[in-house]
């Protein structure tokens, strides 16, 4: 059993070939985080009017990179972390076919690789979308399919060692709801990721002059069954993270196995569907093939959300009633660990996925409401409250975990990491917030210059202007909260004092 | 705890009434906001229009080229820094009316009279443009290959700004146009 250690803290069997590939992928998912934020700064600071930095064409293309190494690579390359740890170590299993999970790892790097490579050098100023007719040069799609087919064999090799852990018995009873959360999120990477392939498949034999373009409505309808249900993966893995963090911060457990299950069934049924309201104000459908689908059948998806909103937060209070905190009705969140950033991520992940993503998801969804959203700064807006100050934070506080877990070191500057979670988490709610308030008075997204130039001149209510401001400044200290993340990661890595 | 196996059974723990409320409330709410959707085409007229055709390119761009010469009005003159120039076309009321998007112009600037109602045509000659009427903030996609009619009437006065907002290469954020109603 040499291929095994024991961990210290938990006392689960860690697969050596495991905790090495959850490393790799969680190192060059921080890597990707970095030069995320670094593009993320260069953004805020070019769309908060008042400082415009960037020249258009550079604006574009670093726009194109901010899309793709944080909606993309990081939080893809921390999910494959996710799925390792959640199937090998939680299970206490060995990791199945550990060469395909290499080749994952390969395939993701290559193809990011590519991808950015390609953006860099002005070959794929397309966005994040890239939108057919607009053309970029054939290897960036190539890129795009290279990292979409290594993350379809991560999720293999998860099913895979679920399957192991199940024959050789290294488990009894059902999975832990995480290892069943990450279950759903990789039904969930399997169907979009697969929909990616697609339709990156003709567009990249077009780029490349072979077959004549499809139809613009057929890509945009394809598309997004990858770009917003990979959005899906997120939520998913997220609410996974939000329990796995509410059990080792507070010690909680799920109130009801049964409810929470269904909750993430629900996801896995329903949430794909969600793709089309990015085609609500589009021709070529219908209102009542966009009603259907933009309801997510019932919006049942997004009970499965108001679900967890109730038992993540429900569960942490039973646990910390439990410990004594049972004056009031408040004292168990007064006594909360708010020092401990896992909690603190927990808790600000929720606040600004659930009252601020969450709901503006469903209301810019709305196929009446969507005209007065359509691509202006409310749609950004909202996915940085997801993305960001949901997903991200949640695998924030996640990494606070995996450091002292799976790397066996001490987290570095302990007292810089008790208030990152805060230094990232508020700011970049002000900022999504700004954002979706300047959007409403029609400011448009993607625009390096929202005065437009050398034509017709635009005006602006005065509300934009001071919107932009607070928007620009929390985006700045939200890039100054992201950096302390990274530098804690990677402090943590070099000069961390090692557990034994 | 979340993070370690359940012993089978689970299945048969009851909910909490508090549980069953929520998830009660909650399923009623979206079964609510499901309704509402497409009640809103029967009930409300804030719908976005039904009404499309698929469309070659270039038939597009011939039938806009009619449409401006047969009701060109005037000429804006040299604008901004650029000094580009637009056709004004004035069409009748009740007339079909079109809006040709290309890198990086809206073409024609339509003058229109309040209280008229119109069929608007829109679509693109190239790639994908993002119909942005300022600053009233209604959001319309124009896509190459698909003439998207929207009857429209416009109830004030004014100078209208058209904005492109769907990402449309290197001057997408230059890409202004301009409707004027009397």
């Amino acid at each position: 059993m040499s291929e095994f250690r024991t961990c210290s803290i938990t006392g689960l069997k860690v697969h050596l070939p495991a905790e090495k590939l959850i490393k790799i992928n969680a190192v060059t998912a921080i890597v990707f985080l970095l030069v995320g934020g670094i593009l993320g700064l260069l953004m805020v600071l070019t769309r908060w009017q008042a400082v415009h930095l960037l020249p258009a064409e550079l604006f574009y293309r670093l726009l194109t990179l901010h899309g793709i190494a944080m909606l993309v690579a990081w939080i893809i390359f921390w999910e494959m972390a996710a799925l390792y740890l959640t199937s090998a170590v939680l299970l206490n299993s060995r990791l199945a076919v550990p060469w395909v999970g290499w080749l994952q790892y390969l395939l993701m790097l290559v193809g990011g690789g590519i991808v950015t490579v390609i953006v860099l050098i002005g070959g794929a100023d397309v966005m994040f979308t890239s939108y057919v007719p607009l053309k970029a040069h054939p290897l960036y799609y190539l890129g795009v399919i290279l990292f979409a087919v290594g993350a379809i064999l991560g999720c293999v090799v998860f099913f895979a060692t679920v399957v192991v852990a199940k024959t050789e018995g290294t488990y009894t009873g059902s999975l832990p709801l995480v290892t069943y959360g990450a279950a759903c999120a990789a039904i969930i990477a399997i169907i979009t990721l697969s929909h990616g392939a697609i339709v990156f498949i003709p567009t990249l034999l077009w780029s490349a002059g072979l077959i004549p373009p499809m139809d613009a409505e057929v890509y945009r309808l394809i598309f997004w069954g990858f770009g917003h249900s990979s959005q899906q993966i997120n939520v998913c893995t997220m609410v996974a993270v939000w329990y796995m963090l509410g059990s080792l911060t507070v010690g909680s457990s799920p109130l009801n196995e049964k409810v929470c299950r269904t909750a993430f069934v629900l996801y896995v049924l329903f949430i794909c569907i969600a793709s089309e309201h990015h085609i609500l104000v589009d021709p070529g459908f219908s209102a009542a093939h966009k009603s259907w689908n933009t309801s997510y059948f019932m919006h049942l998806a997004v009970l499965a959300s108001m679900i967890h909103a109730f038992s993540v937060p429900a569960a942490t209070e039973v646990a910390l009633r439990k410990k004594g905190y049972t004056r009031g009705t408040f004292e168990w969140l007064k006594k909360a660990p708010w020092g401990n950033p896992g909690w603190s991520s927990l808790f600000l992940s929720l606040v600004g996925f659930g009252f601020l993503g969450g709901t503006t998801g469903v209301i810019y969804g709305t196929e009446q409401l969507n005209i007065l959203s359509h691509n202006n700064l409310r749609i950004p807006g909202h996915f940085h409250a997801t993305v960001v100050a949901g997903t991200t934070l949640a695998f924030m506080g996640g990494t606070y975990y995996v450091l002292p877990l799976i790397f066996q070191r001490e987290v570095a500057f302990p007292g810089l990491a008790k208030i990152q979670p805060y230094l990232f988490g508020i700011p970049i709610m002000l900022f999504s917030t700004f954002m979706m308030v300047a959007g409403g008075f029609g400011v448009a997204r993607r625009s390096a210059d929202m005065y437009g130039s050398g034509g017709f001149s635009v005006e602006y209510s005065p509300i934009v202007d001071i919107s932009l401001s607070i928007m620009g400044l929390s985006g700045v200290v939200a890039c100054l909260g992201g950096a302390a993340f990274c530098v804690i990661a990677v402090a943590t890595l070099l000069i961390g004092k090692k557990i034994s | 705890m979340s993070i370690t196996p359940v012993p089978y059974g689970w299945w048969k723990t009851p909910m909490h009434a508090e549980e069953k409320w929520w998830v009660s409330i909650a399923l009623v709410w979206c079964i609510a906001i499901t309704i509402a959707m497409p009640a809103w085409h029967f009930v409300g007229k804030q719908n976005s229009s039904q009404e499309y055709y698929t469309i070659s390119v270039e038939d597009f761009n011939t039938l806009t080229e009619d449409f401006i010469e047969k009701y060109k009005s005037g000429t804006t003159g040299p604008v901004g820094d650029n000094q580009d120039e637009w056709d004004i076309v004035t069409p009748p009321p009740g007339s079909d009316i079109f809006l040709r998007s290309m890198q990086w112009r809206w073409d024609p600037v339509l003058k229109l009279k309040a209280g008229e109602t119109y069929r608007l045509h829109l679509s693109s000659i190239d790639v994908l443009h993002g119909l942005s009427i300022h600053p009233l903030n209604m959001n319309f996609e124009a896509v190459p290959g698909w003439d998207y009619v929207l009857t429209i009437t416009p109830t004030k006065a004014g100078d209208y700004r058209i904005i492109c907002n769907e990402f449309c290469g290197a001057d997408h954020h230059g890409m202004i146009g301009q409707i004027i109603v009397e």
